[in-house]
């Protein structure tokens, strides 16, 4: 087992994407930081906003164009063409929020609900949110705050920290 | 494989202090197990820890999400009445494996 001072104690993830697979991967890693006892900030900025935007975070979608390694049930890999169709896009984040919920993986609403009530911080980013034209009272009621870099990096100080971009 | 003795009597753990044999568990063991992690339980506690292991016993996967849904405290109370890494303190008082899951 890792020494005391060998720990990693504040976990900082930062996520600038709003597909399905990003918003994800960030609330993986930061709730089960969170699970873990560490103390957890997660910085929502520019495309990763729509995850913390209320009307919405649960209404979010993984790319079906320009996505290499999506495959259709079976394996074959999905053809790009295929994923001008309408709807694929739709019918697509379906499938993968289908799997999800069959894993216990929550909606990410639900997702925020249990990571801020372990502790862990949700924040926007002030640049991305005046770039967007969003609004304080557009967020979702899990947002401690929206900061600047600078702040954020003040916040992510402190010794056994580490920052993670999703 | 490792064995600890609690409240006079010996099971058998892991090497990270689980336990390989639930049913050698007792509310007794659970107390002395949760000294050690620094809890005192209340009957508060010891409802989770029994619906832990009743969820384990049926083979259910455990999850933070499937407190919250458990009916008997929301995951805010879980935090509190376990603090620090929660799921891994309350299924190691509750005398069970700790849970491979990552939500």
């Amino acid at each position: 087992m890792a020494n005391d001072k060998d720990k990693i104690k504040k976990i900082n993830i930062i996520c600038a994407k709003g597909a399905i697979e990003d918003v994800y991967a960030t609330l993986v890693l930061g709730n089960g930081a969170v699970m873990e006892g560490i103390e957890t900030n997660i910085f929502f900025t520019f495309f990763g906003l729509d995850a913390i935007v209320k009307n919405r975070m649960d209404k979010l979608h993984t790319a079906v164009v320009g996505n290499p390694a999506l495959r259709l049930p079976g394996g074959m890999r999905m053809p790009t063409l295929l994923g001008v169709i309408p709807g694929m896009e739709a019918f697509t984040s379906w499938m993968m929020k289908k799997e999800m919920e069959k894993l216990d993986i929550p909606p990410v609403s639900e997702f925020m609900e249990l990571i801020t009530a372990g502790g862990g911080k949700i924040y926007a980013c002030k640049l991305a949110m005046d770039m967007f034209k969003f609004k304080k009272e557009d967020l979702c009621e899990y947002v401690s705050g929206i900061l600047t870099v600078g702040e954020f990096y003040e916040l992510a100080g402190g010794e056994g920290s580490h920052i993670i971009f999703t | 494989m490792a064995q600890k003795v609690y409240a006079g009597v010996t099971v058998d753990v892991n090497e990270e202090g689980y336990f390989t044999n639930p049913s050698q568990w007792t509310r007794e063991i659970a107390a002395e197990i949760a000294k050690e992690e620094g809890i005192d339980l209340t009957e508060q506690h010891y409802q989770v820890i029994e619906w832990l292991r009743k969820r384990y016993e049926s083979g259910e996967a455990l999850s933070i999400r499937s407190i919250n849904k458990s009916g008997i405290v929301d995951v805010k109370t879980f935090y509190q009445l376990f603090p620090g890494a929660p799921l891994k303190k309350a299924t190691k008082i509750a005398g069970i494996p700790k849970p491979a899951s990552c939500v």
